[in-house]
């Protein structure tokens, strides 16, 4: 099973929730942290590392021996990442999407593929839970790529918790898509209900089923419950605002180590969210 | 002219909040929401629309089922593995890179510009604004933020305004970069967690990276005050101008409940009046430099 835990607004609570599932799952559970630009959910876990791998894409470098200046490159690229000017082929490897047409077109064979680094994805564990996160290049703007290859290291035998990243654009699509079920968490605030229906659209959009967290749920008001009802997405936690919580997260402490009964709130979820997927796949969704 | 843009590399650190707030203490400004993927500031704002345009990113493959001969070349060439066994093409996962279009030998696939997005001009009871909404799971969100940002200084120009404050998205990638390249400073928005200080290193790092003047404040400082002191303490040591901390402060959540700037809400919240300090700081950095 794949869940995959995402928000729309940013500082809701993903990766509280993410973290918690996961060390409450511990050995059963391997735990994604899929926002690569800014990943925090290792900070909670404190793995051991074993594994640091770079993430490369492949960019296209000229053979200028072999160029002869047909323009093909330039002509397929979508991305402006190859200008031919005053008889030179000048590539900006950073615009690149490594889709591999210059290198098909050339006529010459003048164009190979050099790798241009993504990133690092690094593998660990703690307590028996495996942990995989991706780190972003400062610097990179493309993080999809770097997100589908952390997404690479899912488990069949295991339950996946993704932690997504922030928005509704690219980034939290390639975290989000071919899941069994995304977890929304938000916050009963005007801010936190709009970006709730726009990450509620992305999930309708890609047709998986969801189930709502609602942090911090005593501020604010209740149109966020109002919107849940409306939309039948049903509501399988709430967190309340305590000072306590926020002290805990602020060190990096996990909540079902350091809270009576969290553990038993977060194992709750847990089988709610394996009836929500369960309900699903028998309606053959 | 001068354009500040306000980041955090995590999200929820009050960003959007504290770009309201500074709207209601400037004076001469534009503001402009780059959050296009989550766009909030126009919550407290209400924006009364002047003028609207579509946003076009990149194209989209659309397959020709009456041309295709279903040879194959196109699923070969694809690195995105958006065109099925049907031949038909998944909109999410078509990257719009035009491999397919280029290499068809039946001339089958079309590759129409997509319109996913629309941008706005806007007065605001405040000042003018400049904001846009991306389609729900659209890509280019960097193009439409560059696209917005472009729209603010043309207006800035044409009004003769001195000031844009630019609400930044999260994170560190592409539209992060396309919010921040030939800003004259960010002010990073940072929170006194683990979290809030490994993300706002990272965007620290990324505005150096792209040569931008970089500035510092603390949210929600007394939810952890020995994290703030060690922000404090960074700042100091990586000579990053400190502008001022905050409060924690439930008046943040009023204001935005009842769309209204903190100073709109309560001018004498301790959140507001650490914010008109941190104000005048930013200011002063802005013109003069660390």
């Amino acid at each position: 099973m794949i869940i995959s835990i995402a928000s729309g607004k940013g500082g809701t609570g993903k990766t509280t929730v993410a973290v918690n599932l996961a060390a409450c799952l511990g050995e059963n559970a391997i735990l994604l942290d899929c926002d690569v630009e800014e990943p925090n959910a290792h900070l909670f876990i404190e793995p051991e590392m074993r594994l640091s791998v770079p993430v490369t894409t492949p960019v296209p470098e000229i053979d200028e021996n072999k160029c002869n200046l047909c323009g093909k490159c330039e002509e397929i690229c979508q991305f402006k990442s190859i200008v031919i000017v005053a008889e030179t082929v000048l590539t900006f490897p950073e615009l690149c999407h490594s889709c591999g047409g210059c290198f098909l077109v050339c006529p010459e064979d003048a164009i190979h593929e050099r790798p241009r680094e993504l990133g690092v994805i690094k593998v660990g564990q703690k307590d028996g839970l495996e942990m995989v996160f991706g780190k972003l290049r400062i610097g990179e703007a493309m993080s999809p790529p770097l997100i589908k290859r952390v997404r690479g290291y899912e488990s069949v035998d295991k339950v996946t918790i993704i932690d997504a990243p922030p928005g509704t654009s690219c980034p939290v699509i390639a975290a989000i898509k071919d899941a069994d079920i995304v977890i929304l968490v938000t916050e009963p605030t005007p801010f936190g209900l709009h970006d709730l229906k726009l990450a509620y659209g992305a999930v309708k959009k890609l047709g998986i089923p969801c189930g709502l967290v609602i942090n911090r749920a005593d501020l604010g008001d209740d149109k966020v419950k109002e919107f849940a009802g409306d939309s039948q997405i049903p509501i399988l936690m709430e967190i309340p605002f305590d000072r306590k919580i926020a002290e805990i997260y602020s060190r990096g402490g996990l909540l079902v180590n350091e809270m009576g009964g969290m553990k038993g709130q977060f194992l709750d979820l847990y089988n709610k969210i394996r009836e929500l997927v369960q309900s699903h796949s028998g309606s053959g969704l | 002219m001068k354009e500040v843009t306000i980041i955090s590399g995590k999200g929820g650190t009050g960003k959007t909040s504290l770009v309201a707030t500074f709207a209601s203490l400037a004076q001469n400004h534009i503001l402009c929401d780059a959050d296009v993927d989550a766009a909030d500031l126009h919550l407290i704002m209400n924006p009364k629309i002047l003028e609207q345009y579509d946003f076009t990113g990149g194209r989209q493959a659309i397959v020709d089922h009456d041309k295709c001969t279903d040879c194959g070349l196109c699923r070969q060439y694809c690195r995105w593995e958006a065109i099925a066994e049907s031949y038909t093409v998944d909109s999410i996962l078509c990257e719009g890179c035009g491999v397919c279009v280029y290499f068809c030998p039946e001339k089958a696939i079309d590759f129409p510009i997509k319109t996913c997005g629309e941008y706005y001009i806007s007065e605001t009871r405040l000042c003018p604004m400049v904001h846009a909404r991306l389609g729900i799971a659209e890509e280019n969100s960097g193009k439409l933020v560059t696209q917005v940002r472009k729209t603010a200084r043309d207006l800035a120009e044409k009004k003769g305004m001195g000031l844009i404050i630019t609400d930044g998205p999260p994170g560190i990638g592409c539209p992060v970069i396309a919010s921040i390249g030939g800003s004259s400073a960010v002010l990073v928005v940072a929170e006194p967690t683990v979290s809030g200080i490994h993300d706002m290193d990272r965007v620290l790092d990324l505005a150096a990276h792209f040569g931008v003047p970089a500035a510092l404040c603390i949210n929600k400082y007394d939810l952890n005050v020995a994290i703030s002191e060690k922000v404090r303490e960074y700042a100091e040591k990586k000579s990053i101008g400190f502008m001022g901390a905050i409060p924690f402060d439930p008046a943040f959540i009023h204001a935005m409940v009842h769309a209204k700037t903190l100073l709109e809400y309560d001018s004498n919240s301790p959140a507001a009046k650490s914010a008109i300090e941190l104000w005048r700081n930013f200011l002063q950095f802005v013109d003069n430099g660390y």
